[in-house]
């Protein structure tokens, strides 16, 4: 445990100084990375029970629309109180449905995950007060009270998604090791043992959604303080699409690879959409057919040791 | 009842292309066992090449009730050139994988196809008017309707009735199922397994494309049309039940008059009521309506 505390923290200490010499647009583009990996983290919690959410969209729009209204109209800015609130809204709104989804596996689970996405994103669209479909834009966040000059603010967002990132890594690493982790894994081998043998299937199944909407919300809430805008296309099921994306490319093998994934992602997203502007699409579904094929189980696997650790 | 009986008129027309494409969604998904994200391109793909086909066919001065035949066409013509392009040279790897690993792959053929389609045909929109204007106007009530959203009811309804014939009674019909049943048996009896694969895919393309071609002359052929119609079809082949027809057909309705409910009674709805309903019917069945429970595997 402690090597792991001190290995996360070398981790958070060598990202942050090398973010500071980075330059403002790759900053810009890592603090997406980490902040839909997180999102991202929330569907391997799902994925290691056997099932994968289609609709986390909703929890990434609960979490920013959350965020981007208390800083609006209650005023308060903290870049680390936001994200916080962002996921507990997106834990609350989506938590009595919980119970319901647990009892839902392979296809059918996605679907009606998906379904939620869209009943989400049909409402937000036409929600006036909301912005309807052009969505609207939040300020600057500020840091413990101070107010922060133009040059800090994407480096604070940046600093503050790596701090999540790094933290929930840690926490989904200690997690999956754990009782319950264990139990998850068990579920998706086969669930009727887990019950004979005293383990509750459904509630091990809930938590895993509770503690992907939290990180779904918190992901949403990052990625709007770093855009400074939101919309209701962050439920639409292409954006689902793209976090189950992530998650399949790095496996549940990893949390370390969820990140480096999702960094992945936007680096190809990113460079394809520069250098072939017409087929950055083309480029992205040969990308993702390639990762299926040859490495089935995602990047994570490609770690070296033991397998199956996390 | 005259509002009543607009919501009905309204909802079947736009079940009726529905279904055309849900059918495509729900055999594949029967045989091979691939919930295809990817249809809603082969859809394009159908009112694409039926926008550049009719529009070559008009320019040529051919007698505008022969564009319906050329839609046909153009929809065979996508299934023949595409099915065995994606179905043999990459589907074919994936088999045997998780269910939704394969819904994966047909996401990242999505992506693919999204610009495969913008680079033939651009990034401008196609009209294609003339075919809807073919069959005129026709009087119910005191209401007046377009007669091509009637003619799609009734293309629907002899779409419906071909496939189920073509799966029930006749004997390509029984080496499908066969194969849907135990792709393993159905091989040690002699059947090609993948030649049944490929064309049952090709059934399920042309069903896409003929959906797609026959809705060409009602919509604004341009990026993007594929999206919607994926997960408005998905909705249908859940709410039905995946690889039933008779699902397919009643899911088809129950969308096209949830959302023509909503278009005229409650218009803030109609963006979400789809869903919503997919989503009730899943709480309350949760293999769809016409799906048998399978017991857990221990």
């Amino acid at each position: 445990m402690i090597k792991l505390l001190i290995t996360a923290l070398l981790v958070f200490l060598a990202a942050l100084a090398a973010g500071a010499f980075v330059p403002r647009w790759l900053q810009f583009m890592l603090t997406m990375a980490l902040a839909n990996g997180l999102v991202s983290l929330g569907i391997v919690f799902l994925m290691r029970g056997g099932v994968v959410a289609f609709g986390q969209g909703l929890m990434s729009a609960i979490g920013g629309y959350t965020a981007a209204l208390v800083f609006n109209m209650l005023g308060w800015q903290d870049a680390i109180l936001l994200p916080l609130l962002g996921g507990l809204m997106a834990c609350l709104i989506t938590a009595p449905f919980a119970p319901l989804l647990a009892g839902y596996r392979g296809i059918f689970f996605s679907m009606l995950t998906l379904a939620m996405s869209m009943v989400g994103y049909g409402i937000l669209v036409k929600t006036d007060s909301l912005g309807g479909s052009d969505g609207f834009n939040m300020g600057r966040v500020t840091l413990f009270g101070q107010t922060l000059a133009d040059q800090q603010v994407s480096f604070t967002v940046y600093a503050v998604t790596l701090f999540f990132a790094v933290a929930s890594s840690l926490f989904a690493r200690i997690y999956f090791s754990s009782t319950r982790g264990l139990i998850t894994q068990a579920i998706k081998d086969n669930e009727l043992r887990v019950e004979y043998m005293g383990g509750s299937v459904s509630r091990s199944m809930a938590i895993n959604f509770w503690l992907a909407s939290f990180l779904g919300g918190l992901g949403g809430a990052l990625a709007v303080m770093a855009l400074g805008h939101i919309e209701p296309n962050f439920s639409y099921w292409t954006a689902s699409g793209e976090f189950v994306f992530v998650a399949i490319l790095a496996g549940t093998q990893s949390v370390v690879a969820i990140m480096l994934s999702s960094v992945v992602l936007e680096v190809v997203r990113s460079f394809s959409s520069s250098y072939f502007p017409n087929t950055w699409q083309l480029a992205l579904g040969l990308f993702l057919l390639l990762v299926i094929r040859f490495l089935p189980q995602g990047l994570g696997s490609l770690r070296p040791g033991k397998k199956d650790a996390s | 009842m005259q509002l009543a009986l607009t919501i009905l008129v309204d909802g079947l027309s736009y079940a009726s292309w529905l279904f055309i494409v849900a059918l495509g969604l729900t055999l594949v998904f029967g045989v091979l066992k691939i919930l295809n994200i990817a249809h809603g391109s082969f859809y394009a793909l159908g009112a694409y090449a039926a926008a550049s086909v009719v529009a070559w066919f008009s320019g040529s001065g051919a007698s505008p009730s022969l564009s319906l035949l050329a839609m046909l066409l153009a929809a065979i013509a996508v299934a023949i050139l595409t099915a065995p392009l994606t179905e043999r040279g990459l589907l074919r790897f994936y088999y045997g994988r998780d269910e939704v690993l394969l819904v994966l792959v047909t996401y990242a053929m999505f992506l693919m196809m999204e610009d495969i389609t913008k680079l033939i045909w651009g990034a401008n929109p196609y009209y294609v008017s003339e075919p809807y204007a073919l069959f005129g106007n026709i009087d119910i009530g005191r209401q007046s309707y377009v007669g091509y959203d009637l003619f799609l009811v009734v293309l629907a309804v002899v779409v419906g009735l071909a496939v189920w014939w073509g799966l029930n009674r006749t004997r390509a019909g029984k080496i499908v199922t066969a194969v849907i049943h135990s792709p393993e048996i159905a091989s040690s009896m002699g059947i090609k397994v993948s030649r049944v694969y490929m064309v049952s895919f090709a059934v399920g393309i042309f069903l896409a494309a003929l959906g797609g071609a026959f809705t060409a002359p009602m919509i604004s052929v341009q990026p993007g049309v594929s999206v919607g119609v994926i997960i408005i079809s998905f909705a249908v082949v859940i709410i039905g039940g995946l690889g039933s027809i008779e699902g397919a057909a009643i899911g088809a309705i129950i969308v096209g008059l949830a959302r023509a409910l909503a278009v005229h009674i409650m218009p803030v709805a109609e963006l979400f009521s789809v869903y919503l309903v997919m989503a009730l019917v899943l709480v309350f069945r949760p293999e769809g309506l016409f799906q048998r429970i399978q017991a857990r595997k221990i």
